[in-house]
């Protein structure tokens, strides 16, 4: 807690009310769907808030509410940043979809950006981050460095994201160790740090000697630092406390650069809705440091990977590819489309199990 | 499918950890209930007890202390029930929501500069020789200390009220606090020090989370257990041996749907996870042929009128 | 030295003028917090409270109070009919969710054909699921003496976790590209639970809980029924002499609780939320536990508890958004505001004396 003097508050109380704000600032709204200190999904797209302050200076005015239930909540909070004169919202949990449509069509003159979601308005546009082309990284490094030849993985939710992030992992752990095995174990929830920490413990029980996590908390790290020799990966933030091992890598969101130019195009009256899904090139997914506890030439090789995905010479999903069940998805030198990886619902051929439905 | 990947032996040793924080602050409610007061906050008393504890034992660099400070937290935000409760004569439900409440709030506020930091290590006690024995070895002499603190903590209340004398008046409190002032016994002083001590427990249990069990500080981390450990007093039926077995009992088969899963057994994966709960009710159920009850005067406002 | 003593009869006064007094402290007290936390008080205290209600856009803000408070009103109504008789359904969570699963699943059920009758096929489904999901406690409580509390408690988290399943599974809008979540029923005409008068904010859940405020109201003042629950609560041994069947009163209270609360997460899905989503429920049920103790298990007490709640959840937002102000504090806030109003009830029921230092 900030102890900040009492009387510089009084002071403040009695004259230096905040009064007008200048018209001539741009107002930028931000809806969490967590605290901004859940050290993870929120907690980036906060950073992302602040990056636009500081870009931006007295130019931009921002403001955001945390901890907003989907649902008639989030409207509520989106009309009243509108009502209060925000230019541009960016809303950024996949449930707010709905709410943003309808926010939207009531207040025709504000921009609303969603995240992760597919409805789009005239002043609605939509972004994502194609995390998978990390998995693609992660995958690679994982692959390389199980001894036991099974990695664990951690997922949330089966929904087309988390599944997306499972099959690129695997394709590419396949890729460079052919007897590689999947174990999933599903949480059932967003957020609990012990039940995290258990579903980590028992993968390691398992045998798995690996730890991927599609969940925020660093619970999986420490459990995997305990067992001592189990590799893990940061997740949505670099979790770098954990460096250099077990974290050996990590995928981090980057939303500074997408919020500071949506920012600049409503300065600039050209901003126009636009369904962005970016990926390392654009810089929206980083890839932590790869530490020395990765053998020299798989972090040459891994790097290789990142950097022909950055270059647009390499997609994770190139054919040929075989779903589950064997029958054929894509061709020799085929590229998922963007459709089918969106609504994906199907595991690729090898990994066992059935994605609970 | 293969349940062969599952070990027993390690499937136990993290029972037993996944089981400690539930444990803990089980057992101080307890003990709260056994005085008649019914503290529904326990899940913003553990909550408070996890950012105490994180926070001084990050500035101090000693665990120990950190334990030490989650106590003092955990009781602290017991204080205001007491004075609630004890004090204000206030409805003891409504004041254990509200506690809970305003813990989730207050240790976000105090948790502000802690996320992203990492909590010194507190260790396992390793004991040459005992250590090492296959089986029992890691199920019983390969933890952190708190756990056994957590097992003491459970015989110690145990034995406290059935053989000793403050144990009774603990009892004679809970079950007619009128028939308890009549005798002399000062009922407002013993119920306040028992949700002290429950307020302590409590934070305890809090810290064991963000200390052990995950270890890191973010808001909201409890996640719920603490109403778990609620359900868990009922469920031993105020006895402190039956809340060590539910805890285990809990603990236990949230570990084994995690592992059933890891080893792809065939089971929708939605009905693994609502497992814990559904079985919890159907012990309780099966345990219901005994009759022992609650603490009589549980969750009424007692004032010495006369 | 300081003693209390029993009012023969609670004070009329101090029961009017508790409220105000705990709302005057809350502010100060809270005053004092944001003031510590760097932002000027009166202006904070100013935004939670008068924004809301007489602030340039009271025009919206009005109407959602309404859509925030029925809700707990709604359950807190039901929940304090068992209160009073001495059981404990503090799962109205999970009756919630599942009246909100039951209620959609039936109006999905007839997608896409519009008809009049969907409504009311979906009203009674849902709150048929909330009833159907307090009945287990209650069923267990009468067959095998189980503990309400702890059964009612668990299957909340039984029923998050079939939420979690409907909305990936069974109610998935096929439309959705695999996204989890169900078609949105606010645009299924026959099954959408529309503003009655657009921008009132009144929806048929709103109706619905100023109904069950009055019908409860007459049930405990005017009905048998309502004086056995009463007699149960306050003399368990009397209400056995008048031949109170204590399995029914468990079996109707429970039972009316859920089937309320069904309703609750019913007109909460058709009409504001929408959809059947993972993360649908936000914890009504157990604010609602609140509100009704708040409210003095009162009718009246909880409908003017539940505009109270409201209005701390939506001054609070804007707070947090226009001065900066984080979610915590704002839950502070409405932890002191409990507090406040707990602790001053006090002196309804009991008077406040120096004495002297006599046998206590």
């Amino acid at each position: 807690m900030k102890f900040t003097s009492l009387l510089t508050s009084a002071a403040i109380a009695l004259g230096l009310a905040t009064g007008a704000v200048a018209q001539d600032k741009t107002k930028v709204g931000f809806v969490y769907v967590g605290p901004i200190g859940d050290g993870g999904w929120t907690y980036e797209h906060n950073k992302g808030r602040l990056a636009v302050e500081e870009h931006f200076g007295d130019k931009v005015e921002t403001v955001f509410v945390e901890s907003v239930p989907e649902g008639p909540d989030a409207e509520r909070v989106m009309t009243q940043m509108a009502l209060d004169g925000a230019d541009l919202i960016f809303t950024t949990s996949f449930g707010y979809m709905d709410p943003t449509i309808n926010v939207a069509k009531k207040f025709p003159d504000v921009k609303f950006e969603h995240a992760t979601g597919y409805k789009t308005a005239p002043n609605v546009s939509v972004y994502s981050a194609r995390f998978y082309e990390g998995r693609a990284v992660q995958g690679h490094i994982a692959g390389n460095m199980t001894e036991s030849n099974i990695i664990g993985y951690i997922g949330s939710y089966p929904i087309p994201e988390v599944i997306r992030g499972i099959n690129s992992a695997y394709i590419h752990a396949k890729k460079v160790n052919p007897d590689v095995e999947f174990k999933i174990v599903w949480a059932y929830t967003w957020f609990d740090p012990a039940k995290e920490a258990d579903a980590a413990t028992v993968l390691i029980e398992q045998g798995a000697d690996v730890i991927l996590q599609h969940t925020d908390s660093t619970a999986p790290q420490a459990a995997a630092q305990e067992a001592g020799n189990v590799v893990t990966f940061g997740q949505a933030s670099d979790m770098s406390e954990y460096a250099p091992f077990p974290r050996v890598s990590s995928i981090i969101d980057d939303w500074a650069p997408y919020y500071i130019a949506r920012t600049q195009a409503v300065m600039d009256g050209t901003w126009e809705t636009a369904n962005t899904w970016d990926g390392i090139r654009e810089g929206m997914v980083a890839i932590g440091e790869i530490s020395d506890a990765v053998p020299a030439n798989v972090k040459e090789e891994a790097l290789a990977l990142k950097a022909a995905m950055a270059a647009g010479e390499y997609h994770p999903f190139t054919g040929p590819l075989k779903k589950q069940d064997g029958s054929d998805w894509l061709a020799e030198g085929e590229v998922a489309d963007d459709g089918t990886l969106a609504g994906m619902n199907f595991y690729v051929e090898g990994l066992e199990g059935d994605i609970p439905q | 499918m293969d349940l062969g990947e599952i070990n027993p032996v390690l499937l136990i040793a993290s029972l037993m950890v996944a089981a400690t924080p539930l444990l803990l602050a089980a057992i101080g409610e307890l003990v709260v209930e056994k005085a008649g007061v019914l503290n529904l906050g326990v899940e913003g008393m553990m909550i408070v007890g996890a950012i105490s504890g994180f926070s001084i034992s990050v500035e101090t660099g000693s665990p120990y202390l950190g334990f030490v400070a989650a106590a003092v937290g955990g009781a602290v935000l017991s204080l205001l029930f007491v004075l609630l409760t004890q004090v204000a004569l206030a409805n003891q439900v409504a004041s254990g929501l509200a506690l809970t409440l305003f813990g989730l709030g207050f240790s976000a506020l105090m948790g502000q500069g802690y996320v992203g930091v990492k909590p010194p290590s507190m260790g396992e006690i390793h004991i040459p020789v005992i250590s090492d024995i296959p089986v029992i070895g890691p199920i019983l002499f390969q933890h952190d200390p708190i756990l056994y603190v957590g097992i003491g903590l459970t015989a110690a209340v145990w034995a406290t009220l059935k053989y000793t004398r403050v144990g009774l008046i603990l009892r004679a409190v809970g079950e007619n606090h009128d028939a308890a002032h009549a005798l002399g016994y000062k009922v407002i002083k013993i119920r306040i020090l028992a949700i002290l001590f429950g307020g302590a427990c409590a934070g305890l249990g809090g810290a064991y989370i963000s200390l052990i069990r995950v270890p890191q500080w973010t808001e909201g981390m409890t996640a719920g257990v603490g109403w778990i450990a609620l359900a868990l007093v009922v469920f031993a039926s105020w006895k402190p041996w039956r809340a060590l077995l539910g805890a285990y009992l809990f603990g236990g088969i949230t570990v084994l749907q995690l592992n059933l899963q890891a080893a792809g057994v065939a089971i929708p994966v939605e009905y693994l996870a609502m497992s814990p709960y559904i079985i919890t009710i159907l012990v309780l159920v099966i345990l219901s042929a005994d009759k022992s009850s609650a603490p009589a005067s549980l969750g009424r406002i007692f004032h010495a009128s006369h | 030295m300081i003693v209390l003593e029993k009012r023969p009869q609670p004070s009329k006064a101090w029961s009017y003028a508790t409220p105000l007094v705990a709302v005057v402290a809350t502010m100060i007290f809270g005053g004092v917090l944001f003031a510590i936390l760097g932002k000027n008080p009166i202006e904070a205290i100013g935004t939670i409270f008068w924004e809301p209600l007489f602030g340039e856009f009271a025009f919206y803000y009005r109407p959602q109070l309404l859509v925030k408070g029925a809700p707990l009103v709604l359950i807190a109504i039901g929940l304090s009919l068992g209160f009073r008789a001495g059981i404990w359904n503090i799962g109205a969570e999970g009756q919630y969710i599942m009246g909100a699963i039951f209620g959609a699943g039936a109006g999905l059920a007839f997608y896409p054909l519009e008809a009049w009758y969907i409504f009311p096929i979906m009203v009674i489904a849902g709150a048929f699921g909330g009833w159907l999901w307090a009945m287990i406690p209650a069923f267990l409580k009468v067959r095998f003496g189980t503990n309400e509390i702890l059964v009612s408690l668990m299957l909340v988290y039984v029923a998050e976790q079939m939420l979690a399943s409907v909305s990936l599974g069974l109610l998935k809008n096929p439309e959705g590209f695999g996204f989890p979540g169900s078609r949105n029923l606010q645009s299924y005409d026959s099954a959408h639970n529309a503003e009655l008068i657009a921008g009132s904010g009144m929806h048929w859940g709103v109706v619905t809980a100023l109904i069950a405020v009055i019908f409860a109201y007459i049930l405990l003042n005017r009905h048998m029924l309502g004086f056995h629950i009463r007699l149960t609560g306050e003399a368990p041994r009397a209400a056995k002499f008048a031949g109170v069947n204590p399995a029914r009163l468990i079996l109707f209270c429970l039972g009316l609780s859920g089937a309320l609360a069904g309703l609750a997460g019913m007109f909460e899905v058709s009409g504001p939320s929408g959809v059947v989503s993972i993360d649908f429920n936000v914890g009504y049920g157990f604010t609602a536990i609140i509100v009704a103790f708040l409210g003095r298990l009162h009718p009246v007490g909880i409908l003017l508890a539940g505009g109270l709640m409201a209005l701390t959840y939506i001054g609070g937002e804007i707070a947090q958004s226009q001065l900066g102000l984080p979610a915590a504090a704002i839950q502070v806030f409405q932890g002191m505001l409990l507090f406040f109003l707990l602790a001053f009830d006090l002196l309804t029921n009991y008077r406040i004396r120096a004495a002297r230092s006599e046998v206590a």
